[in-house]
């Protein structure tokens, strides 16, 4: 991917699509997030939010104050008025604990034995990858996040599971993600994470924004109850690597 | 104790809504919001409230509600049968109960949705800006789900005062048309021109299977020029998705932030509050709108809820 152009997509009296691809790729993602920053910015007369997705913002916005056209023309001059230079926005960086296998992660030795790789080498790979949140979606808080390496990558399970607990960290195709609450999944489970992906008592309730990197980091299993009874009474426990 | 009103019995699906939640649908949060606004600013001017006050949304079957309060402002916008303390009682004015009446709402005679508001509001915390229930992911409202038999609503006014009762014509209620004005996008060029010509022509029905999130309709398949997977993208209000069957879904309130099938068309705004009222087995038709008729038509819908409170006269 070299290229994108944003062009305005009709959606109703009250929202309009602007589309800058229609694939997942990352320096596509990269450019949605730099044009849903500015327009965040610019807050166009009307504005009411935004939903950024792989490759297309979705712009909400109050009729009454502002004609589609005019929104849409908002949009298409900051699209233009953007450095097309990849990454000049920084991503926030945040360092995920996790227990790898074992009971929190049950499908370890699956990926392992398909990947031919040891548990231990499935977990470094997965620990040394630089996951980016591509969007949000499916349900609060669970960031769709990319992108696996290719040794990794493996059909999700034919039996989805009825209930995934929360804090799950597993993968499917060439996503990874975390569970933010318990849930049905098709997705591998590979561990669990003590991080709360929402919690109100924060001035963000949601840590992981789209955007974000993520990077996991193994921690002792035994450990995990201690880090959770953390979280539970409000410490992040994901801890912020870049400079801000 | 603190002023409450009791649900004494509970209808099958009713919620505390306000006009929604915004800003986290970034986070994959749904908006969710009264189904039907402009009911919802009728109900809430009828007790001189502001138009968009959290209010509890009624589906088909109303609740009973006994007050636990010095004194409670209570109106029901809505065709529904009501009882006051076992006594016929008028939808569509407000009605003040002392301690220990109950307010009986049973069936609706038309339309499917009323909105049951009391003056002052319920002092219910909000949950991400909004008191708003999203019942699927347990969001909002009083504990994220329905109401049921046994709660107890706070409400913000322990005494509502004395003065005189304000209605609304009903006869100004009449049932919404049956025809939808859509703007054709955002992906309208997933479909063959046959298939957009099927929307504006066929009739549907609302099937079963149709709740606040979504309305799966029933009728003629609409045709899919280039498959029907698209990598997901946002979700409009009102959104007219078209899955693999060819029948079209309409996204509502409750509606998931993003989806992955094609969207020929999206419902206005006005038109979706009229869907709140539609029932399983109803027919629809589709009618499409230029982007200037849709705006005019959202101002007109807005400058109705804005100007309800004027239209609220003393009985």
């Amino acid at each position: 991917m070299t290229g994108w152009s944003a062009k305005i997509l009709p959606a109703g009296d009250a929202a309009l699509v602007v589309e800058l691809g229609s694939v997942i790729d990352a320096e596509l993602n990269d450019a949605v997030h730099r044009l849903d920053a500015a327009i965040n910015a610019a807050k166009p007369a009307g504005l009411i939010e935004t939903v950024p997705t792989y490759r297309s913002i979705l712009v909400l916005f109050d009729p009454v104050v502002a004609a589609a056209e005019d929104m849409g023309r908002a949009c298409l001059d900051l699209a233009g008025a953007l450095d097309r230079g990849r990454g000049a926005t920084p991503s926030r960086r945040w360092r995920v604990p996790v227990a790898f296998g074992g009971a929190f992660g049950e499908d370890l030795p699956l990926v392992a034995a398909q990947s031919g790789l040891s548990e231990a080498a499935v977990v470094a790979l997965h620990c040394r990858t630089d996951y980016r949140v591509y969007m949000l979606g499916f349900a609060p808080g669970f960031p769709y996040m990319g992108t696996l390496a290719p040794e990794l990558r493996l059909p999700r399970r034919e039996n989805p599971r009825l209930a995934v607990p929360a804090g799950s960290v597993i993968q499917g195709g060439q996503q990874a993600a975390i569970m933010p609450l318990e849930m049905p999944s098709g997705w591998h489970i590979l561990g669990r994470t003590p991080v709360r992906l929402r919690d109100d008592r924060r001035a963000e309730p949601f840590l992981l924004a789209p955007g974000d990197v993520v990077r996991f980091a193994a921690m002792d299993p035994a450990e995990l109850p201690a880090l959770e009874a953390r979280a539970a009474a409000g410490d992040p426990v994901a801890t912020r690597e870049d400079a801000s | 104790m603190n002023p409450a009103l009791r649900v004494a019995a509970a209808g099958p699906y009713s919620t505390l809504q306000d006009c929604g939640r915004f800003g986290y649908q970034r986070f994959g949060v749904s908006p969710a919001g009264a189904f039907d606004p402009l009911r919802l600013a009728a109900a809430n001017a009828l007790v001189g409230n502001a138009p968009g006050t959290a209010a509890i949304e009624i589906t088909m079957l109303g609740d009973t509600y006994e007050v636990m309060a010095h004194g409670a402002r209570l109106a029901l916008a809505g065709d529904f049968a009501l009882q006051i303390d076992g006594t016929p009682a008028e939808p569509w004015r407000s009605h003040r109960l002392a301690r220990g009446q109950k307010f009986k709402i049973g069936m609706a005679k038309r339309g499917l949705r009323g909105y049951v508001a009391v003056e002052g509001g319920f002092a219910v915390p909000p949950t991400l800006g909004s008191l708003s229930t999203h019942v699927r992911t347990g969001i909002g409202g009083f504990g994220g789900a329905k109401l049921k038999a046994g709660d107890l609503l706070p409400l913000s006014l322990g005494e509502a005062p004395e003065r005189p009762a304000l209605r609304l014509d009903p006869a100004a209620w009449a049932s919404p048309s049956a025809e939808l004005r859509v703007v054709f996008g955002p992906q309208d060029d997933y479909f063959t021109a046959e298939g957009r010509a099927t929307l504006l022509a066929a009739e549907y029905e609302i099937t079963r299977e149709a709740d606040r999130m979504g309305y799966r309709l029933s009728g003629p398949k609409i045709a899919h020029a280039k498959g029907f997977d698209i990598v997901s993208d946002g979700m409009p209000p009102g959104a007219v998705q078209i899955p693999g069957t060819g029948t079209p879904i309409l996204l509502l309130v409750d509606r998931q932030s993003a989806g992955g099938y094609p969207k020929i068309a999206t419902v206005i705004s006005p038109d979706i509050a009229a869907l709140a009222q539609k029932r399983p087995g109803d027919k629809l038709r589709f009618r499409s709108v230029d982007a200037r008729e849709a705006r005019h038509a959202a101002l007109d819908f807005r400058g109705r809820i804005d100007g309800m409170a004027r239209l609220a006269e003393p009985v």
